[in-house]
Formats: structure tokens, C-alpha cells, sequence
């Protein structure tokens, strides 16, 4: 009896789990189709959907079909003609001089069957088999090339390594040594990552800084205006970023500030501020009065009090807080498009411009967007508590 | 209001709270306040701020005086446009994100491995709108040249439509309804994993001996989930829908990196920025602005009394 219910139990959660494991199929099969194209030679990207990177290769199937019941599986089962041999495959640079083999005649037999001869692009197909077989075509199923190109914002026909192996050193543009290539490209992600680096610290920690202040004085010191002003500063959540844009554009252009990081650490702070105070607030508040009472009794000041225990204590609420303002401020591209656009290129900046002006070029496309989340996604799964604590505070509190 | 008063022990002068508070004021109304009050300004002046907005009427068009940017705003084909999407955003995006994030939240509470399916959920959050958008761009790719059957399909959704028989489709050029609806799901996919972890949370808070009486007095768990679970948790619920609301009106990112607003896919936030950018109507820009703070403060205003009713049970 208790084990029927135990089965009744087991299958009853199957749609349960059904359900869940599709829904998260669902979630990660986009990010997975970026991954595995991110990795794929460029030719590949174009000529197979990622999801067939570990089907056979281009071709196999004709071949099979065509020329395996008399060459064999290894192209060498006809004595004197080895299929896979590089010389013999490199005669036949397109597939119309193999097409022409297909009507010759060898030892007095006609080679095919007219009725029986394959059609253009299964001809295409199987020389591009044969070229992979014998070796001329080297192109592995795996490549960090992409990512080469995209940290140096290589953007041509070939590849950053080979146009290097060749020496074609563009002056100005190009040095071939690659760490310098990847921190200087005003086109490459390498740079960008920088950039965000550079963007991202400084606009996580002041307004954390500032809002620590603020909120210290809203919960535990005492002034005229206190509530009120704290109603008005928290109220000040609702202002979208959009409502500021402009006339802080317009600051910023008579100030020479567009363009600088200082003008978008600034700018990122006023944003931040009112969520930070209010968060930062509602912690400090919450804290234990005999604590502070104890403290200024035995002497200590407002700053020592500030400094040594309400920083330390709110530790939690602070790390929550700057995993989501690093967050916010590294995926950010309104901001960095109005105020950085591309005198300091940020990555989401880069590669909405990827997206806009190379519209099929996916390998770099994928490289360079796995890039920019692979800092996130550290951060995320290292601090996933704090991460969706900050998240939940922000929203559930009102 | 609040209890926390600082203890009569702690009375330090009015100069030193005023050094606490300073630099995040100074910050704040130097980036938030002046500016909105600006906004407002700018709204009722021409392009380039030089004259008042009146000056750009024509003479036998229509001229609103000095609310010149509003006509603009409120009756332009384009936003006209981008109101409907908006719209079209507002209540698919919300049910959908609202409904799936219930409704895997409480799937998820059932399985051991809960923390996993719930990560995978909830990761978009961790990535930029721009990567979001470069993922799902490449999920709809569509072959340069459709009618070529050697041209291969590598964009995810086409591949499975052609496997199904169908022809591919242009996801993201078909209007006006393809191509909304799928922008719209790329932002399901980022938010619906905010909205379960919210709602996770609160449904963790429901008694389980609340959920175990009914169980017991015969309920099945479509009525426990209506009759018990939905109403316990409606506060969190209204709040994750006022917050998506706001989410909704101000999304730009995914429209600007996927279709640039093109095909009939515009919004109100990205057709502020193109104003602004694009056609140096710095005008027409603080116009739509306005805009869209007028219809998020009544959200907004709702959220804090509803807050503020919390507060006064607690």
C-alpha cells in the first residue's frame, strides 16, 4: 500500500518535471546556439546551423552515395586512384573539372552512368568532402579565431593570425603583437572590456559611498527635515533616465564632459543614489538602537560610530547593492551611447555597432556578445545570493 | 511613519548630519531633479532650444502654439506607432512574464533540484539587454536569399519551421504583429526569471499548514493554487506587475539592437532617443520624455500607497 502511493507519488510529478526541464531547454538553447557558434570557423557558421557542429562533415552523405560502392569508404578501393590524395584533389579546384570526369571513359568503362551522375551541388558537395579528406582543407570543427578577431576588432575577409602570419601590418591600425592590438583597437572588444572595467568600478563605488553617508544620517543622526527630505530623495526612484538625458547632454557639451568617464561615473551616481540610499536606509535602520546608544556612551563620535559600526555591519546589503549596480552599470548601452558613444567605447556600445553595421558577420557577433557576459555570469553564479537579494530588495520593499 | 527617531544620546549639532547628507543631495539635484525640471522646460521650445516651440509652425498646418513638440508627440504616425507597440508590449510582456514566473515558481518548489532550475530562469538577468538581443537575433536569422533551398537555414527558429515543412520567415521584418511578438519574447525570456524569484519568495511565506488544511479538507491543487496561493501572495503579485509595468514603458535596448525601431517596431524610450540623436530635436525629444514619465508616475504613485498601506499594518 505505501509503496503504491510512493508510485502514485513518483508518477504524478512527472509533468512536474516535464515541464520544468522544457521550460529550461526553452531558456538556455539560445545561449547555448551562441556559445557553440562563437566557437565555429567562420565558413562553418555560414554553411550549417550550430546545432549540426558535430554532424559528419559537408558531403559525406554524396559521397557515400556516389563514389563509395566503387572507391571504398577510404577513396583508395580502385587500384592507382586514391580519392584522398592531395595532389589528384588539388587538380580539381572547382567542381565543375571534377563534374568532367564524371563522362570520361577509364580502361574502356564509362566512368557514371549518365542517368546516374550527381547533381551541381552534390558535386559541390563532394569535392568539399574530398578537399576536408585529404587534407587540403584544414578547417577544424573548433576555433578561438573568433575571439582573436573580436578582442583586436579584426574585421576582414580572413583572419587576424593569418593576415599576421602573412606579415600584412596595417600602420596605424594594425601591429600584429597581439596584446598591444587588443588594448589599443578603438574597433575590439579588448579595449572595450577595458573600457567597461574603467567605466563600471568607479560608478559602483560612489554612489555606494555617497548613499552610505546619506543613509547613516537618515536613520541615526537627527535634523530638521529629516523625514521629509528622505521621502523627497527616495521619491526621486520614480524620474526615468530618460527624463535627465538631455539636459545633462547639454551640461556635458559646454563642460567638454561628453566623452570623459568622469562625466559617466557622475551620471551613473545620480542614478544610482536614490535606490542606494533607500536600500542602504531601510539596512541601517533596522539595526539594533542599544547598539549606537552603547557606543556613543562609551565615547565614541558620529564618524567612529559610521566608520566602525554601521559600515561593517551593513557589509551584506552593501555587496548585495554593488552586484547590482556593477551589473547595471556593465550592461548598460543607453548611457554609454549618449555620453561615451565611440570616442570610449564600452562593449554593449560595440557591439550594438557590430549589430548595425555587419549584419551577417556571426562569429564575430557571438564572440564578442559572450565577451561582455562573461563577466556578469562570474559574478552572477559566484554571487548568486547577494545578486538576486539586491534584485528582491529593490522591488519587493515598493 | 517610522519608529526609529535617534535616541535623545545622539543630538550632534545641525551642522554634521548636513556633511553626511550633502554630497548625495548636491549629486542628486544636479543629476535628478534640475534636469526633469528642465525636461519639462525644453519641451515647450523649438529643436535647438532657441525659440519657443510655436516658432516651427507652418502656416495652413495644424499648430498646437506652444505645445507644438506634444502634437508631434501624441498625434505623429511614428508614435502613433510606438504607442500601439508599447501597448502591445505592456500586455503581452506582463501577463506572459508574470504568468510563466508564477507558474514555474511553483513547479520549481516541487523538485529537489530547485536552486538549478531556478538559476537557468533566472540567468538573463545577469547579461545585458544588447547580449540578449545579439542571442535571439541570431535564434530568428533569416537566409539572405529564402528562395534558394542550397542557402542554408542556420537561425534556430527557421530551422525548425523548415523541418516542419514550413517556409522560413522573416521574424524580425514582418509587421506588425511577427515581429513585436518577437521582441516581445525576448524580453519574457530576461524578466520572467525576476518575476518567479520574487514570487517564489512570497509563496515560500504562505503557511504550510495553511496548504495542508485544505489538502486534508479534500482540495485539489488547482484550488489550492486559485483559492489559497494566489490570494495570499496578490500584494507580491501587484507589485511584480507595477514593477513590470514601469520595465515595459522605459524598454529600449532590445528594440534598438534588434530592429532600430524599423519595420514598424518602435517604441516610445527609442523614439525619444532618435529624436534626440538622430534628429537633434532636442524639442520633440523632451516632449516624448514628459511623455513617458506621465505614464509611469501614475504606476509608480500607486506603488508607494500601496506601500505605504503595508507600512501602517506592520
Amino acid at each position: 500500500m505505501n509503496n503504491m502511493v510512493k508510485l502514485n507519488n513518483v508518477l504524478g510529478r512527472i509533468p512536474v518535471h516535464v515541464a520544468i526541464i522544457a521550460m529550461c531547454v526553452v531558456w538556455l538553447l539560445p545561449a547555448v546556439g551562441l556559445l557553440v557558434t562563437s566557437f565555429r570557423p567562420v565558413q562553418d557558421v555560414n554553411e550549417t546551423g550550430w546545432w549540426m557542429v558535430f554532424a559528419p562533415p559537408k558531403g559525406a552523405a554524396e559521397y557515400k552515395q556516389f563514389c563509395s560502392p566503387c572507391h571504398g569508404s577510404n577513396g583508395s578501393k580502385v587500384a592507382g586512384v586514391n580519392l584522398f590524395d592531395p595532389d589528384l584533389v588539388s587538380k580539381y579546384r572547382r567542381s565543375m573539372y571534377l563534374a568532367a570526369t564524371f563522362s570520361k571513359e577509364f580502361d574502356g568503362k564509362v566512368h557514371i552512368e549518365k542517368d546516374q551522375w550527381p547533381n551541381e551541388q552534390q558535386t559541390a558537395n563532394i569535392l568539399s568532402y574530398l578537399r576536408r579528406e585529404s587534407g587540403l582543407d584544414t578547417r577544424p570543427r573548433f576555433t578561438l579565431s573568433n575571439y582573436v578577431d573580436a578582442l583586436v576588432g579584426y574585421r576582414g575577409r580572413e583572419t587576424y593570425r593569418e593576415e599576421c602570419a602573412k606579415g600584412n601590418i596595417i600602420p596605424g591600425e594594425r601591429t600584429c603583437n597581439f596584446i598591444k592590438d587588443m588594448t589599443t583597437s578603438q574597433t575590439g572588444m579588448g579595449r572595450a572590456f577595458i573600457n567597461s572595467l574603467l567605466v563600471t568600478i568607479p560608478a559602483t563605488i560612489l554612489p555606494i559611498l555617497f548613499a552610505a553617508f546619506a543613509a547613516y544620517a537618515f536613520s541615526w543622526l537627527d535634523f530638521h527635515g529629516r523625514q521629509v527630505l528622505f521621502a523627497i530623495l527616495v521619491g526621486l526612484q520614480v524620474v526615468p533616465l530618460q527624463m535627465t538625458l538631455i539636459p545633462i547632454y547639454k551640461i556635458y557639451t559646454s563642460l567638454g564632459l561628453n566623452g570623459t568617464f568622469l562625466g559617466v561615473w557622475l551620471f551613473h551616481t545620480g542614478f544610482g543614489l536614490p535606490y542606494a540610499i533607500y536600500l542602504l536606509r531601510n539596512f541601517l535602520g533596522a539595526l539594533p538602537r542599544d547598539l549606537f546608544e552603547s557606543a556613543y556612551l562609551d565615547g565614541a563620535s558620529v564618524w567612529t560610530a559610521f566608520f566602525r559600526l554601521a559600515i561593517p555591519l551593513s557589509v551584506p546589503a552593501i555587496a548585495s547593492l554593488g552586484i547590482f549596480q556593477f551589473l547595471w552599470v556593465w550592461n548598460d548601452l543607453l548611457v554609454a551611447l549618449v555620453f561615451l558613444g565611440g570616442t570610449t567605447p564600452v562593449m554593449t556600445y560595440q557591439i550594438s555597432n557590430l549589430v548595425t553595421s555587419l549584419g551577417g558577420g556571426w562569429h564575430l557577433l557571438t564572440a564578442a556578445a559572450f565577451l561582455s557576459m562573461l563577466l556578469p555570469m562570474i559574478v552572477f553564479f559566484s554571487l548568486q545570493r547577494y545578486f538576486i537579494r539586491g534584485i528582491l530588495a529593490g522591488s519587493v520593499k515598493g | 511613519m517610522k519608529k526609529s527617531a535617534a535616541p535623545a544620546i545622539m543630538r550632534q549639532g545641525q551642522l554634521l548630519p548636513w556633511i553626511f547628507v550633502g554630497p548625495a543631495l548636491a549629486i542628486l539635484i544636479i543629476y535628478v531633479a534640475y534636469p526633469t525640471f528642465n525636461t519639462f522646460l525644453l519641451s515647450f521650445q523649438n529643436a535647438d532650444s532657441t525659440q519657443l516651440a510655436s516658432a516651427a509652425c507652418q502656416p495652413d498646418q495644424p499648430c498646437w502654439g506652444i505645445l507644438e513638440n506634444y502634437r508631434y508627440a501624441l498625434t505623429s504616425k511614428v508614435m502613433l506607432t510606438s504607442f500601439r507597440n508599447n501597448a502591445l508590449w505592456l500586455i503581452l510582456m506582463v501577463s506572459g512574464t508574470v504568468s510563466l514566473g508564477l507558474f514555474y515558481a511553483v513547479l520549481a518548489d516541487r523538485v529537489r533540484y530547485e536552486p538549478l532550475a531556478k538559476a537557468i530562469i533566472f540567468l538573463p538577468m545577469a547579461i545585458s539587454f544588447v547580449g540578449a538581443g545579439v542571442i535571439w537575433k541570431f535564434v530568428y536569422a533569416y537566409p539572405i536569399n529564402p528562395n534558394d533551398p542550397n542557402v542554408p537555414v542556420i537561425g534556430l527558429l527557421n530551422a525548425i519551421v523548415t523541418a516542419l515543412g514550413g517556409k522560413p520567415v522573416a521574424w524580425l521584418s514582418t509587421g506588425p504583429w511577427v515581429n513585436n511578438i518577437a521582441l516581445i519574447v525576448v524580453g519574457i525570456w530576461i524578466w520572467t526569471g525576476f518575476c518567479m524569484t520574487i514570487l517564489s519568495a512570497a509563496l515560500k511565506g504562505v503557511p504550510a499548514e495553511i496548504l495542508e488544511a485544505a489538502r486534508v479538507d479534500g482540495a485539489n491543487e488547482w484550488m489550492v493554487f486559485w483559492k489559497i496561493m494566489v490570494p495570499m501572495i496578490m500584494p507580491t503579485i501587484t507589485v511584480v506587475i507595477t514593477t513590470m509595468t514601469i520595465n515595459v514603458l522605459k524598454v529600449f535596448d532590445i528594440v534598438y539592437v534588434m530592429t532600430g525601431g524599423n519595420y514598424g517596431t518602435d517604441v516610445i524610450a527609442n523614439r525619444m532617443y532618435m529624436e534626440m540623436y538622430q534628429h537633434q530635436d532636442a524639442g520633440r525629444s523632451a516632449a516624448i520624455a514628459v511623455i513617458l514619465v506621465l505614464a509611469i508616475i501614475p504606476v509608480m504613485l500607486y506603488n508607494v500607497r500601496r506601500f505605504r498601506e503595508q507600512e501602517a499594518i506592520r
